[in-house]
């Protein structure tokens, strides 16, 4: 078995000691494949140094801390606080609702289920196909369900009177919880493999010192998987302030003359204003630049986010391999 | 420590006469967690019940939309029952009870303007909304000839979805075409070719590829590849099918290259050394003996990849023209399923037609993509079990 986990001698130069030949095939092969690498991470960097490039000369913190002004589109005034304001505010209302229900379906998974029973395979069907369900079906479902059935249905039991309703809008919440529905594969999937990785032991150990199996979960377990809790919550945070297709009919709005004050409330986003700059804009040429600048913004945060979530789970992996 | 099966002393029903041993809140907690671990089944029901109940009167034709039917004008809506209103109007119970006074009277002068302007046109006695409109094509007033239409607002609506499935299967096909060969050789490259330190750089560059939000890729490919896409091949409609789908093939890259290349590592090394001691070079071992060995993992990936691509919205929205013509032209402009539902849910009225058609199209959507998934992870599935030995 040793011999499995080695690794191979990774040679760069194709080149055969023993029989003095060179492999033009393997030389020819690696050669054409890692184009393809390399050209996947050119157009990356294509995308990032044209948007940095365009954008930096806009992205000032005037721009970032204004925008309250009625001409989204004018070059001059033109702000995105109220956009930052509003995407994080329904990031983190989302986070409220996905990481607890995430974490625990994680625990329950790794450490109530058993592994082969038919029970667990469907859930881990669900979480599977939940992760690939298309955003703009999210969409669909949150103003199916959240909009039309439970908040018209909170309607017609705390506000019978009013015809214009409260909860049966598109509103921060509503937006928010779809992007929850839409991110608790992300936050299971994460959780599992941090639990997973865990060693037996610890929880051994808890259980023979006569803790309860909640205490062990609790006091042992659930703090030794923060950080992929925690990265779980991260990755979520950053798919989630993307998005625009399942917020398009459950909450966002194209112009707010306020920011939202409650969670009834409908909300100006960031990814839905690099929507509308790119396609409503009256004058393309001219808005070209906050347009840039608010795709910037956008990459900034998203990417931000997933750097650091990378980063705290490569760190989890190479403490894991000591233990 | 028990050495007999049989001897396990019983704990009543669900645990609950375990005598000194009883833990309530243990046992209430243990509970709990599992109700809670029940919610990924329960959202996946949820969202294939309700955008379903949308469509079902569609799907079972229940809903009509002829112009032509006996108008009641709008004044006399006093004069109507709840129940004739409620029928005139084509609207469920539940419905019916959710809309104010002010919402009823105006869908009830809506009608009334589309009877008048719909004068002696011989398509007003059309249910434009059962199947046989659908899903076959059907000579309009004006046209020359039988053909698929999708063109709700007007003053006959027609909803023919097979425009729709042609521009996504379109977008999705020159989508695969460039994003698998180029994820299966990085994958190659990055799992059996490279050092180990190439890895180390390659795959979270690729994983930020995929942080990076889809409206971000339609704006690049609205804005920037569009205008260098038409000055490279001269084509004439600046937004396309070929545009959106190079634009959604960024999103589908890291999809097939993070499956095919777990699948690719996962592969014992040992298949490698021996096709190595056995005279093979090291793309030979590659190609013929890792490849073959992880054929299904490859496939999984371009199956996933395909479910990313079909069900993508903002790419396809922004950069494809949007135009729901028939044609076998990669260069024309093109209207997807998801993009149809992300431009047209604003300006249908609820529970009307339109509505329904856009969620019947939303439920045909989340099919696809079910059944596609679940391919993929099945195949994964038995790869993994019969790579690491277990059947």
């Amino acid at each position: 078995m040793v011999t499995m986990t080695q690794q191979l001698p990774q040679a760069e130069v194709p080149f055969d000691v023993r029989t003095k030949h060179f492999h033009w095939d393997s030389f020819f092969f690696a050669g054409l494949t890692g184009a393809a690498t390399y050209l996947i991470l050119a157009i990356l960097g294509v995308i990032l140094g044209v948007v940095i490039f365009n954008g930096w000369s806009s992205f000032t913190w005037r721009f970032l801390t204004g925008g309250t002004e009625r001409d989204i589109f004018s070059v001059e005034n033109a702000g995105i606080y109220p956009m930052i304001i509003g995407t994080t505010a329904r990031v983190i209302l989302m986070t409220l609702f996905v990481v607890p229900v995430g974490v625990v379906t994680a625990v329950y998974l790794t450490e109530y289920a058993h592994s082969t029973s038919v029970f667990t395979r469907i859930i881990r069907g669900a979480v599977n196909n939940l992760a690939g369900v298309p955003s703009i079906v999210f969409g669909l479902f949150g103003a199916g369900f959240f909009i039309s059935f439970v908040g018209h249905g909170m309607d017609s039991v705390l506000h019978p009177g009013d015809a214009r309703g409260v909860w049966g809008r598109p509103a921060i919440i509503w937006a928010s919880m779809t992007l929850a529905v839409m991110t608790l594969p992300v936050v299971i999937v994460a959780t599992e493999e941090a639990l997973r990785v865990i060693p037996q032991g610890l929880r051994e150990a808890s259980l023979a010192l006569g803790a309860t199996k909640l205490e062990t979960i609790i006091k042992i377990v659930l703090p030794q998987a923060l950080p992929g809790i925690l990265t779980g919550a991260i990755l979520a945070v950053g798919r989630a302030a993307g998005e625009v297709a399942p917020i398009l009919f459950t909450g966002a709005a194209y112009y707010m003359r306020s920011l939202p004050h409650s969670v009834t409330d409908q909300f100006m986003d960031l990814g839905y204003h690099v929507y509308t700059l790119s396609t409503q804009s009256p004058n393309i040429e001219k808005t070209r630049p906050i347009l840039y600048a608010t795709v910037l913004a956008l990459l900034a945060l998203t990417l931000t986010l997933n750097i650091v979530a990378i980063v705290i789970r490569s760190r989890m992996r190479a403490k894991m391999r000591l233990l | 420590m028990q050495s007999d099966p049989k001897s396990k002393r019983s704990i009543g029903w669900m645990g609950l006469a375990r005598g000194h041993k009883a833990r309530p809140v243990e046992w209430i907690s243990e509970k709990l967690i599992f109700l809670v671990s029940l919610s990924a089944i329960v959202t996946v029901f949820l969202i294939f019940v309700f955008v379903a109940r949308e469509a079902f009167p569609i799907v079972f034709g229940t809903v009509n939309n002829q112009v032509t039917q006996k108008v009641i004008p709008a004044a006399d809506f006093d004069k109507l029952s709840p129940e004739e209103l409620q029928h005139y109007l084509g609207l469920s119970p539940s419905e019916f009870a959710q809309k104010s006074k002010d919402t009823l009277t105006l869908l009830m002068e809506l009608k009334e303007e589309a009877a008048k302007e719909a004068t002696k046109d011989k398509d007003a006695a059309v249910n434009t909304v059962s199947w046989r409109y659908i899903l076959k094509p059907y000579q309009w007033s004006d046209y020359d000839k039988p053909e698929y239409i999708w063109q709700p607002v007007s003053q006959i609506s027609k909803f023919n979805i097979v425009p729709l499935l042609i521009g996504s299967l379109k977008v999705t096909i020159i989508a695969l075409l460039f994003s698998v060969p180029l994820a299966l050789g990085a994958a190659i490259y990055v799992s059996q070719l490279a050092k180990p330190r190439v890895k180390e750089i390659v795959k979270p560059a690729i994983e930020l590829l995929s942080g990076i939000p889809s409206v971000v890729l339609g704006f690049f490919g609205l804005i920037i590849m569009a205008s260098v896409l038409q000055s490279l091949f001269g084509y004439q409609s600046r937004l396309n099918a070929f545009v959106a789908g190079i634009a959604l093939g960024l999103a589908v890259i890291p999809v097939v290259f993070s499956i095919a290349e777990d699948a690719l590592t996962s592969v014992p090394r040992s298949y490698v050394q021996a096709a190595l001691a056995l005279g093979s070079t090291r793309w030979e071992a590659a190609w013929k003996v890792v490849l073959p060995a992880a054929i299904p993992g490859v496939f999984a990936a371009v199956v996933l990849g395909f479910g990313r691509a079909v069900g993508e919205t903002m790419v396809v929205l922004m950069a494809s023209g949007n135009a729901s013509i028939m044609s076998g032209n990669l260069f024309d402009s093109a209207r997807t399923i998801t993009a149809t539902i992300a431009a047209e849910m604003a300006e249908a009225v609820a529970g009307g037609p339109h509505y329904r058609m856009l969620f019947l199209i939303g439920a045909l959507l989340f099919v696809i993509t079910f059944m596609s998934n679940l391919a993929g992870d099945l195949v994964m599935h038995r790869l993994k079990g019969r790579l690491e030995g277990r059947r």
